[in-house]
């Protein structure tokens, strides 16, 4: 009982905090709102007695991830005006993304209620079940192809962030401190010999 | 609890690549940019010793490993070795030419190498995890390969529409699986195949609907019609050893994907995405050959014939049958074949601050060098599906699988479509023999391009006068 209370409370929170994303005038309360949604959703897989998964999307969404939304947010100064512009121009596209997105929340109900068993989430775990455990063992064990390959892609998008940014661009000015710092008087300065001027 | 450590030796072709390819990226780190040639050969050494662990040391038959995630079957052996020795050429075509614009950096051959252990996985994938990961490995390898020479601001454009369509194709694929996933609950191609088959999925509409987006990062990838937008532009913007990497080698990792997806996952629902693939290759054949013809610039003629080729190529595999994918992989192996000796042509061409890339400039190529003329009007010929040239036997190969799906519109479609792309071949001829040329200097090019491009060129001509050799190999892997 006290467990279903929890979780229409923070679904209640969780659906304002995500509305409140795309209703918010200020882009940096959008991005606070998108961390609020992205909390509840960790005590919505707490529930689900997921514990790493929630701390894993606490640390990376909401500590690392949205930070840099943030800042990112912060340093483009967006004109809000000009972005709402486009509302009406895109609203078939965005009625049609709804309408599907309605068909396929119609048919899981109606899979529910047709009787088939959807899922197994939600059912008790046996004592002692540990899910980071369950995670790790199969993350290293049936998925180690996987998991290797991952690794691989994040090798490339090393390799290819420090390929496009690393450059010395053409006509680029830049200090050369050894040369600065041994520069000879006579390099800098040249003494003129010239005759006092003429009287007029 | 237990768990068994996978057999490795399946993918003994992957891990020497990986492994050998770390070796290149660190080596080339301590080279100062006099030396680059060491990454250049160290890079060719990496392709021949992993094409030498496909060919001899992967073993027979089918074998699955990693828990299901990985296949070495004939298929992949075959289909490895062609983009191996692909990517070998794309080297020896690119050496110079990166060398001359000021480009000869170590990055290109290391993001060409991950791209190829891309290719490979996805050759080899056995689960809708594994098409993701090396669809990805490639793709991210790719977008930087584009936008490799940062002082263009053409690649860059480039390389912009490639990594946001590209992304958003991958986004699709990504939808498709899901669904597909939510359905069966299974990651394994060939248990999806049997879920499939037996109806213990929850619903046939997710799983038809999940068909319908994984066919669209199939089309992307391969550049079907309508997700052919930034093929053009791609081809147009990056220089031209890029463009000759990502048109050549990626069409076999596309066209293994589509098999191993449509084919070995979805085979229990051909039909459903037979009818789909049929308008992606009208399309493809019907915009690509006639919007080719209003192209002065040859790398876009060129992505514009890639596109028609790419119709030809789904146009095997909706046949559905054994003879089908026969000829598709056929296609497909002469496709790249061709698309390297053809932009192999333009950067043997191209000289310093001089891109060969209009159509004007292959004006009167006879006069200035009777041998490349000619073998440019061997892949031009081919391309066009003149005997006794490759493309023929492809083209042939492909329309008789097609008349044996009881498809025989879509047969004769298809050979109007190509005696209308006939004409762009054509006049690429027409201006090399017939018309007089803007100055005549004489071909700059080394002579490692030169023989590459002559072999390349003797290729077509000779799998073109003695096919058998080819289809025994295609035969085997199908049938």
């Amino acid at each position: 009982m006290f467990e279903q209370i929890l979780f229409y409370a923070i679904s209640a929170v969780l659906l304002v905090a995500a509305v409140g994303v795309i209703t918010a005038r200020n882009p940096v309360h959008g991005v606070l709102f998108l961390v609020l949604a992205f909390f509840n959703s960790a005590v919505l897989w707490l529930l689900l007695e997921a514990e790493f998964l929630a701390i894993v999307l606490v640390l990376v969404y909401v500590g690392a991830v949205m930070v840099l939304f943030l800042f990112v947010v912060m340093m483009l100064d967006i004109n809000v005006e000009k972005m709402r512009a486009g509302f009406t121009r895109y609203a078939p596209l965005g009625i049609l993304v709804v309408a599907i997105m309605a068909l396929e929340l119609g048919q899981v109900i109606w899979l529910r209620a047709s009787g088939r068993n959807l899922s197994i989430v939600g059912s008790q775990q046996p004592d002692g079940y540990n899910n980071t455990k369950e995670l790790g063992r199969v993350l290293y064990t049936d998925y180690v192809f996987a998991f290797e390959l991952a690794a691989v892609i994040l090798l490339v998008a090393i390799v290819a962030a420090i390929t496009l940014t690393m450059r010395r661009r053409p006509g680029l000015k830049q200090q050369d401190i050894t040369q600065q710092v041994s520069v000879k008087r006579e390099d800098r300065v040249r003494l003129v010999k010239m005759d006092a001027e003429k009287d007029a | 609890m237990e768990f068994q450590a996978p057999v490795l030796a399946p993918a003994a072709a992957e891990i020497t690549l990986l492994t050998l390819t770390c070796v290149v990226l660190l080596v080339d780190a301590f080279l100062s940019q006099a030396r680059r040639d060491v990454t250049y050969l160290l890079t060719l050494l990496t392709i021949v010793s992993t094409a030498f662990v496909v060919a001899f040391m992967t073993g027979e038959g089918a074998q699955v490993t990693f828990s299901g995630h990985f296949v070495n079957d004939p298929m992949a052996r075959v289909l490895k070795l062609v983009v191996l020795a692909t990517t070998g050429m794309v080297f020896l075509y690119s050496r110079d030419y990166l060398a001359r614009e000021n480009i000869y950096r170590g990055e290109f051959f290391v993001l060409a190498l991950f791209a190829t252990l891309g290719m490979m996985v996805m050759i080899s994938a056995h689960s809708l995890l594994s098409v993701y990961l090396g669809l990805e490995l490639l793709s991210l390898s790719l977008y930087a390969l584009v936008a490799f020479n940062r002082d263009s601001g053409n690649a860059a454009e480039a390389a912009m529409k490639y990594f946001v369509l590209g992304a958003i194709a991958s986004g699709c694929l990504l939808y498709g699986m899901s669904l597909l996933y939510g359905a069966a609950g299974t990651l394994d191609l060939a248990e999806l195949s049997a879920r499939i088959a037996d109806g213990a999925t929850l619903s046939d509409l997710w799983v038809l609907v999940g068909l319908a987006f994984l066919l669209v990062g199939i089309a992307f990838k391969f550049g079907a019609v309508p997700f052919h937008m930034w093929l053009p532009d791609v081809y147009q913007g990056t220089p031209t050893p890029v463009t000759l990497f990502v048109g050549s080698a990626p069409k076999v990792a596309a066209f293994a994907m589509a098999i191993r997806l449509l084919v070995d996952g979805l085979g229990s629902i051909g039909e459903a995405w037979q009818s789909m693939l049929i308008v992606l290759a009208v399309a493809s054949m019907a915009v690509g050959n006639i919007v080719a013809i209003a192209q002065t610039n040859i790398k876009r003629m060129l992505a514009y014939s890639t596109i028609s080729h790419v119709g030809f190529i789904l146009m095997g595999i909706l046949s559905g049958s054994e003879d089908g994918y026969r000829a598709a992989m056929y296609y497909t192996i002469a496709y790249v074949i061709m698309a390297t000796a053809a932009f192999g042509m333009v950067i043997l061409l191209s000289r310093r601050g001089f891109e060969a890339e209009n159509l004007d400039d292959f004006k009167g190529l006879n006069r200035r060098s009777p041998w490349f003329a000619g073998m440019m009007l061997i892949v031009m010929f081919s391309m066009a599906g003149v005997p006794p040239f490759l493309g023929f036997y492809a083209k042939i190969a492909v329309i008789a699988a097609a008349v044996d799906a009881n498809l025989t519109w879509l047969a004769i479609l298809a050979v109007v479509l190509s005696v209308i792309g006939a004409f762009y071949y054509l006049r690429v001829v027409k201006l090399m023999y017939f018309d007089d040329p803007a100055d005549e200097p004489a071909l700059e090019g080394s002579s490692v391009v030169k023989l590459a491009l002559s072999f390349n060129g003797l290729l077509i001509l000779a799998l073109g006068l003695f096919p058998n050799g080819l289809i025994a190999v295609c035969q085997h892997v199908f049938g």
